[in-house]
């Protein structure tokens, strides 16, 4: 190994452990890892799509487990993370053109993206479950 | 101002990445277009929570549904395979492991997006 190549063993600046999370923190981890969550969401759902061109038999065998328990879970954490990312997706879009970099108006703006996100969760929950 | 790149390089416009505003521009370009779109599938996924398979196939097969469907799954797979590169170029460190992953992710988006359209245009038309 070059000396060019070995790792410098030099302190290393302050990273996340030592920062008490914040509101501001928090909602931008959580996007990321929504947005992980969703990149999967959407192979399952051409899953579906895949198994809905195949036999009925196929079909029902991925619709028993969507209505089981565990794919109730899926599907509504799946909604969760659908709704989280796409409020936090509109703020960040505000952030792009400009607005709402003041500290009082990321912070509010942080707290409607929970807002809607909880409240657009719970409505999808209680419409489903009253489908099913 | 002094400007310490090359007159070249400020001509060709495209930054430290060599990338330009691509990639940032298309990921808020399918950002936008996913906003109704995901509005849609979600509330649509609601009322469908318990279909059969004759009716899903009908709702799949349904004109409007094929195309708003068609550009869900793949303006999401890309939008996903964007911002998928991102992370991996964020946290993934070894130069090998870097290109594999995003190799890998832009791969797998691909295979399932336009297995999905085939799946999706088979059950519109019949087959």
């Amino acid at each position: 190994m070059s000396v060019a190549n070995r790792p410098a063993h030099r302190p290393l600046s302050p990273h996340l452990q030592v920062y008490r999370p914040q509101l501001t923190s928090v909602l931008s981890i959580l996007h990321r890892a929504t947005g992980i969550a969703l990149s999967v969401g959407a192979l399952y759902l051409a899953t579906w799509v895949i198994y809905a061109a195949a036999d009925a038999k196929a079909y029902a065998l991925f619709q028993s487990f969507n209505t089981s328990i565990a794919g109730r879970i899926v599907l509504g954490g799946w909604l969760f993370c659908a709704f989280y990312h796409l409020a936090n997706g509109i703020r960040h879009l505000f952030w792009d053109a400009g607005y709402g970099f003041e500290l009082k108006e990321a912070y509010r703006s942080g707290w409607i993206v929970v807002a809607v996100s909880l409240i657009a969760t719970a409505a999808s929950w209680i419409a489903g479950l009253r489908l099913v | 101002m002094n400007d310490l790149r090359s007159p070249l390089a400020r001509a060709r416009g495209l930054g430290s990445a060599r990338d330009g505003l691509k990639h940032w521009w298309a990921q808020r370009l399918t950002a936008i277009a996913l906003i109704p779109l995901v509005v849609w599938f979600a509330i649509s996924l609601v009322m469908l929570s318990g279909a059969d398979y004759d009716v899903a196939r009908a709702w799949i097969g349904s004109p409007l549904v094929m195309v708003l469907l068609i550009l869900t799954i793949v303006v999401g797979l890309q939008h996903g395979q964007l911002g998928l590169q991102v992370v991996i170029e964020d946290y993934i460190h070894g130069d090998g492991w870097k290109l594999a992953l995003i190799v890998a992710v832009r791969f797998i988006a691909v295979i399932f997006g336009l297995a999905a359209v085939v799946a999706i245009l088979r059950i519109g038309f019949g087959g």
